[in-house]
């Protein structure tokens, strides 16, 4: 009997997941995250988990996890000191970017640039230099290059990144730099350009990689270290690391290419939703995370997340394809403040973080947070114990908010109101950019909350945004591990192949995609994923000779044999006059092959509620003091675990379990489904019902949507774990 | 004369009370729909103009043709009142004549749409989009003769035609248009690709008008500019005395041995009415570089200028329009007449936000930037390949962004909206050339409390016989610092030849031959400085000359002593800032590093190596044909 276990760390918790393969229960656990070594956590963690499930650690084969590492590592600019070396002449291709000043006519007079990942004091020149077809057009100076790479390490650089003119032609100049890097600078990590994105645009390649260099040694200690210490608990684990665009990467492949994981925790959590909401009927979706120090926001239209070819962390944006997720700084763990100035109240984005927290923690914290405001308004009840048993201190949390109400000249209780309310502004503003900034009426959507935190300003949020029902899944901060570990094992094998149609042929397309899947089998077949289970799809990146865009056309290879190169160029041609009313008279250019193979997801059984009549009064467990939209309310308390699938819960209430807790406003009531989702609709009103409202623009007629899924199907989500849910038909 | 429009359904639109969450709906909506605009484009257009650099420029403005999101302002209340004939559901206009929609394109390789957006038989918006064509024919490749002397010789000219009637692509005249140009591929793909673009936008107005009913979204619209109109008189009353500004600045020549021709304009206030006068300003230009400026398009250069200074939340559209007067004289150089040649208007354009810098800044010193990367200067290289292969590059330049009281001024940046330069990669991909150098060039950037940007130098290396044009300024004036800024540094552009030798190439020419093997140096210019070098923090001077942007004798004309490890020698700072600060005297509002204009010409060829323009000649003109 085999288990994989589903693993996120957040700022505050590590969630993990257990599942068994064959039968698909599930255990959860949930422990504090250990900032200073994560890994800590994580093995505190599956100690933890085990012992719930009475299994000994070995019996674990596949570990996926979702890491904010490198995320935290470039928000907190805590990287690499940085060496680059570029070609002779593009010494500040980093600085000159692509000379885009952002924010429209006049722009410039507000921008202030930010300062590149590798400072130019660390950039030196190789002379040397590739043509655009890859000739060499003067061969490298070794000798130069030694002296120069002598200089950085006279800086001290802790990572290198070699990114050469057209070395996406041809890499041997960069290889040849590895290999004199090696003798020069013993012990620094080499990122080529060539290797982590082998693309067309300089500066493009160039930032990407560096960004490889800058969270490189932070993410291969961290997985290093954690492949080392689960090796000694279990022989047979395989560790794999979520990637930002929901797939899924080996230990080995995320600490040579740690780009491609800049979001992986935060696209766990997009996963997880989805999964759950599916399930409840809810296929368009605000999703919302909230953890400890930032809130993480996403849109699902029709069951899929929106994807962007690019990620986006701080003012950094590197080629790789990630779901689209917005970040704002406002979590449990963020500091209210009020400025000498103004008087405003603030909060975040400055936060407690795990360590020491917030001060109702009672770990020396003595900032006043959100996570301490709802301990003042009754929100999170004396009687809860977060985790499982860690007491939270009234007495600490009321002396932190204290604070800003002595600021404001307020009373402690409208104090802690007011960092809520400011906090949930925060929160929208997010959700509106990935809503009504993009065209989407929130009011078309359901809101999904998770984190440990999510479930307290869901009700709030949802009556902001006009987004019906609030959809609280149990167990809502693990679900993040849940969606790594019902994440499908998956792989791609890409060339760049730049080819008008009249200079190569079907044969030649056709044996190229045929030993790209090769690849990425082989890939696959060494995280243990058997042949016969693997699906395998072909993709061709295609354009008119000339234009810049590309269509990500799929391709079947028996057509491909039967009808030649037409196999690529019709659907291409449908797709651009489809999306763009025209098609031209130009001759097809072949510009990147793909092979895309993927292992199966696996069944997971979420035990199903037992059904119950619509009167909770057996789950309540007590009566609660809170203050609620500046009024005094007596709330019901609710142990989620003995809420039934039927169940109505008036507001205003709390209910309680081990991984969070969920406030029900006052006019506002709760339904308990048969999954075991607590779904909030306002009093007499059931909203719009985002369930049945299809979102009036529909994603297959809006160009952009369309082409951008369509240009990379590639980074398309994993396939859901097949559900069996007894309790659902 | 004026156009006619047809309506099936003549109810007419009214205005109903919105409220503030989907006035906010509406107008982030419209803001997308206008960013989706440019995606389409960019997706799908072919010339490396439009495509890589986004020379263009997308609205959408009301039935009314106000512009409620864009940012080239409104011209479809011009192009109506110019255009004589219907405007029906399924008809797209097309446009490249300057003189028939008083400047709202400047020059023809500007090809403007328009598309009036119906729903139900009635109109309920406009969308349109201009975008500058790689070549529309005429006389050199890149259709921008810098001898030009009258718009004939500029290449072909569309006056407002409708090119889609009623839904159908008016093909002959279509091909009439797209014979006249040397790529024509590169046309039909950029005009496609316009046409898509403002297709979506027309959907995605007929999205809203459904989504929230017809009176809703004309009322939000309405709204909108109401907005903005209330916020800019506020910002008017605040920012703009009732004393008069003056300012002037220059184009340093007009590509035929004659310059610097002189912009002047004068700025006040009359109750909540900001006027600017350009009385003073010089007659028009014999040759191409006039530039026939559209009162509503600066106003919306003002506009969005005293935005960004002053308050950069405000959203910005056409309802302050009332609000401001702008007087241009007839016959000169911003408002020539027809048919004077307008072709090479860049420099004149970028020109303008020296000027409103200049202006706005005088009654709010604090506020006030310096001059910077204000043009958008070409090359253009064309010719055929070895394999007979014609191939025709046009690029354009970056430069530094002046110094601001909010910080330095990039290094090597656009000062355009959304502008971004062609990846290197890609031009030698497509082109017969090779990118030797591309940096910006040290101390190019006029030293202030916020350095300038630097200037950007790009080494072309041309790998085929070919020629070259030109279309460069600052040259011969500098781009001016404030409050005790200095000026940055001027533009050059050095040919080395095959066999060694090196000419100096003047700012705007054509026709230059290029051999194989020769290389060019087009040294763009650098940021004026804002504030006084001499505050400016020494470990901030130390982090330049460590990351090379600024060289140890550069450091010197901020007072700092440095070594080449950045390390500051603290004791011969101060002692050489006191030394500086005492030689200098007070600081300057402006300098503009010459004395005045003789003095400038008495030391250009020695400067510069080029002959110094002469004064101006101002041919008579023929009457407005």
């Amino acid at each position: 009997m085999s288990y994989r276990l589903g693993v996120d760390v957040g700022g505050t918790f590590t969630d993990l997941l257990l599942v068994n393969e064959s039968t698909g229960q599930t255990w959860t656990a949930k422990v504090p995250s250990t900032p200073a070594d994560q890994s800590i956590g994580v093995l505190n963690g599956i100690a933890r988990v085990c012992e719930r499930a009475g299994i000994e650690a070995d019996k674990i084969e596949h570990v996926m996890h979702g890491t904010t590492v490198a995320t935290n590592t470039v928000l907190t600019g805590t990287g690499a000191r940085c060496g680059l070396v570029t070609t002779k002449g593009y010494r500040q291709v980093m600085q000159i970017a692509r000379s885009f000043v952002p924010g429209g006519l006049g722009g410039w007079v507000i921008y202030n640039k930010s300062l590149p990942m590798a400072p130019l004091s660390c950039t030196i020149e190789a002379d040397e230099r590739v043509g655009a077809k890859g000739e060499i057009v003067r061969a490298l100076d070794e000798q130069h290059l030694r002296v120069q790479l002598q200089s950085l390490k006279a800086r001290n650089i802790e990572a290198l990144t070699v990114s050469l003119i057209n070395a996406y032609a041809n890499d041997t100049h960069e290889r040849r730099i590895r290999a004199i890097a090696a003798v020069e600078l013993p012990g620094i990590p080499v990122s080529l350009s060539s290797e982590v994105v082998p693309e067309m645009q300089e500066y493009e390649r160039t930032v990407t990689t560096v960004a490889n260099s800058y969270v490189r040694p932070k993410v291969q200690k961290y997985v290093h270290n954690l492949q080392t210490k689960l090796g000694q608990k279990s022989k047979n684990v395989k560790l794999h690391i979520l990637r930002s665009d929901g797939g899924l990467a080996s230990a080995k492949s995320s600490e040579e290419y740690p780009v491609n994981l800049l979001m992986s925790g935060p696209a766990g959590g997009v996963t997880g939703a989805l999964w759950v909401a599916v399930q409840a009927g809810f296929p368009n979706l605000l999703t919302v995370d909230v953890g400890g120090t930032s809130t993480d926001v996403a849109l699902i239209m029709n069951g899929e997340p929106r994807l962007r070819r690019e990620t986006t962390i701080g003012d950094v944006t590197v080629r790789a394809s990630s779901v689209d997720i917005r970040t704002v700084g406002a979590g449990g763990g963020s500091i209210a403040h009020v400025p000498e100035l103004t008087k405003a109240l603030r909060v975040g984005p400055q936060s407690a973080g795990a360590d020491p927290g917030p001060a109702a923690y009672g770990r020396g914290g003595c900032e006043p947070t959100v996570t301490d405001a709802n301990v003042v308004l009754g929100y999170l009840p004396e009687m809860q114990r977060l985790g499982g048993d860690m007491e939270l201190n009234r007495t600490l949390a009321n002396t932190a908010v204290k604070k800003v109400g002595d600021a404001l000249g307020k009373n402690v209780k409208d104090a802690a109101l007011g960092i809520y309310n400011i906090v949930n502004e925060n929160m929208v503003g997010a959700l509106r950019l990935v809503s009504v900034e993009q065209g989407h009426d929130p009011r078309d959507y359901a809101l999904i909350a998770f984190g440990g935190a999510g479930p307290l300003h869901a009700n709030a949020l949802s009556r902001l945004l006009g987004s019906w029902p609030s959809i609280i899944p149990p167990g809502p901060g693990v679900l993040c591990a849940l969606g790594d570990a019902t994440t499908a094992v998956r792989d791609e094998s890409s060339r760049t192949f730049i080819r008008k149609f009249a200079d190569t042929s079907a044969k030649e397309v056709h044996d190229i995609l045929s030993a790209l899947a090769d690849d990425a089998a082989r890939a696959l077949e060494r995280e243990k994923v058997p042949r016969a289970q693997m699906r395998i799809g072909y993709q061709v990146d295609i354009r008119y000779h000339g234009q810049g865009l590309q269509l990500t056309v799929a391709v079947d290879l028996k057509e491909l044999a039967k009808n030649g190169l037409a196999a690529v160029s019709g659907p291409f041609d449908a797709e651009h006059k489809r999306l763009f009313t025209f098609v031209l008279p130009l001759e097809h250019e072949v510009v990147n092959l793909r092979a895309v193979v993927q292992g199966r997801g696996i069944t997971i059984d979420r035990p199903a509620l037992a059904r119950g009549g619509p009167d909770p009064k057996a789950a309540a467990v007590g009566k609660q003091k809170t203050y609620m939209d500046g009024r005094d309310y007596m709330a019901t308390v609710y142990d989620r675990a003995k809420l039934k699938a039927g169940n109505r819960v008036a507001g205003p209430a709390i209910v309680m379990e081990m991984d969070s807790t969920t406030v029900i406003l006052p006019r506002h009531h709760g339904i308990v489904d048969k999954a075991g989702n607590i779904l909030i609709y306002p009093d007499g009103n059931k909203g719009r019902g985002a369930a049945s409202a299809a979102p009036r623009a529909k994603p297959k007629a809006s160009p952009k949507a369309a082409a951008k899924t369509k240009a990379k199907p590639k980074s398309k989500p994993t396939p859901k774990a097949k559900v069996r849910s007894k309790g659902r038909k | 004369m004026s156009a006619k429009i047809i309506q099936r359904n003549t109810k007419r639109m009214k205005k109903v009370k919105v409220d503030s969450v989907t006035i906010d709906i509406i107008e982030s909506a419209l803001r997308s729909a206008r960013y989706e605009m440019d995606t389409v484009l960019f997706r799908t257009a072919m010339s490396p103009g439009i495509r890589e650099q986004h020379d263009e420029f997308p609205m959408i403005a009301n039935l009314e043709g106000k512009m409620v999101v864009g940012q080239f302002g409104s011209f479809i209340n011009s192009f109506i009142e110019g255009y004589d004939g219907t405007i029906e559901e399924g008809d797209i206009f097309m446009t490249s004549d300057p003189y028939s929609v008083n400047g709202a394109v400047s020059h023809a390789n500007d090809w403007l749409l328009l598309m009036p957006v119906y729903k139900g038989g009635r109109l309920i918006a406009w969308s349109a989009m201009f975008g500058h064509m790689t070549d529309i024919g005429g006389k050199v490749p890149g259709s921008l003769p810098t001898d030009a002397r009258q718009i004939y010789e500029e290449g072909i000219c569309v006056p407002p035609i409708k090119i889609y009637k009623g839904g159908q692509l008016q093909e002959d005249v279509l091909k009439v248009i797209l014979h006249n140009c040397r790529l024509p591929m590169w046309n039909l793909s950029d005009f496609n690709a316009i046409v898509a673009a403002l297709k979506t936008a027309g959907i995605r107005c007929v999205e809203l008008s459904t989504r929230f009913g017809d009176d809703v979204f004309y009322s939000a619209m309405d709204a909108m500019l109401e907005r903005n109109k209330r916020a800019m008189r506020e910002l008017i009353l605040r920012t703009v005395p009732e004393k008069k500004q003056y300012f002037e600045d220059y184009v340093c020549d007009d590509g035929m041995g004659m310059g610097p021709y002189k912009i002047a304009c004068t700025m006040w206030r009359e109750g909540e009415k900001c006027i600017f006068d350009f009385a003073g300003t010089d007659p028009q230009s014999v040759g191409a570089i006039n530039f026939l400026l559209n009162d509503e398009m600066f106003k919306m250069f003002a506009g969005v200028y005293m935005i960004m200074v002053f308050d950069p939340q405000i959203l910005f559209n056409d309802g302050f329009y009332d609000l401001m007067d702008v007087r241009i004289p007839a016959g000169t150089l911003l408002k020539p007449l027809k048919p004077a040649a307008l072709s090479c208007r860049t420099h004149a354009l970028g020109r303008i936000f020296d000027i409103l810098g200049g202006l706005l800044g005088q009654g709010n010193p604090a506020f006030m930037c310096a001059a910077g990367f204000s043009d958008s200067p070409h090359i253009m290289y064309s010719g055929y390949r070895s394999t007979g292969e014609w191939y025709q590059l046009f690029q354009i330049g970056f430069g530094g962004i002046p110094g601001k009281p909010f910080g330095d001024g990039p290094d090597g940046h656009s000062l355009w909206p959304s502008f971004t330069n062609v990846p290197n990669e890609f031009l030698e991909s497509y082109f017969p050339l090779r990118i030797e150098t591309y940096e910006t060039i040290a101390d190019s950037g006029g030293p202030g409390k916020n350095r300038g940007g630097n200037a950007l130098r790009v080494g072309y290396r041309f790998l085929e016989p070919g020629e070259i044009s030109i279309h460069d300024d600052r040259w011969l004036t500098y781009p001016w610092g404030v409050n005790g800024g200095l000026p940055g540094t001027r533009s050059r552009k050095l040919l080395t030849r095959a066999d060694g030798s090196e000419e100096q190439i003047p700012a705007k020419c054509d026709r230059i031959k290029v051999e194989a093997g020769d290389l060019l140096y087009f040294d763009t210019w650098g940021g004026g400085g804002c504030g006084d070098p001499l505050e400016r923090e020494p470990e901030r001077v130390a982090f330049d000359v460590d990351a090379g942007l600024v060289t140890v004798d550069g450091a010197r004309r901020y007072g700092v002593v440095v070594g080449l490890d950045a390390v500051v020698d603290l004791a011969a700072t101060t002692a050489l800032r006191a030394k500086m600060a005492k030689e200098r005297g007070a600081v300057k509002l402006f300098d503009r590093g010459f004395e005045s204009i003789d003095e400038l010409k008495g030391r250009c060829l020695a400067e510069t190596a080029l002959p110094a323009p002469r004064q101006p000649k101002f041919n008579r003109r023929g009457k407005a044909a």
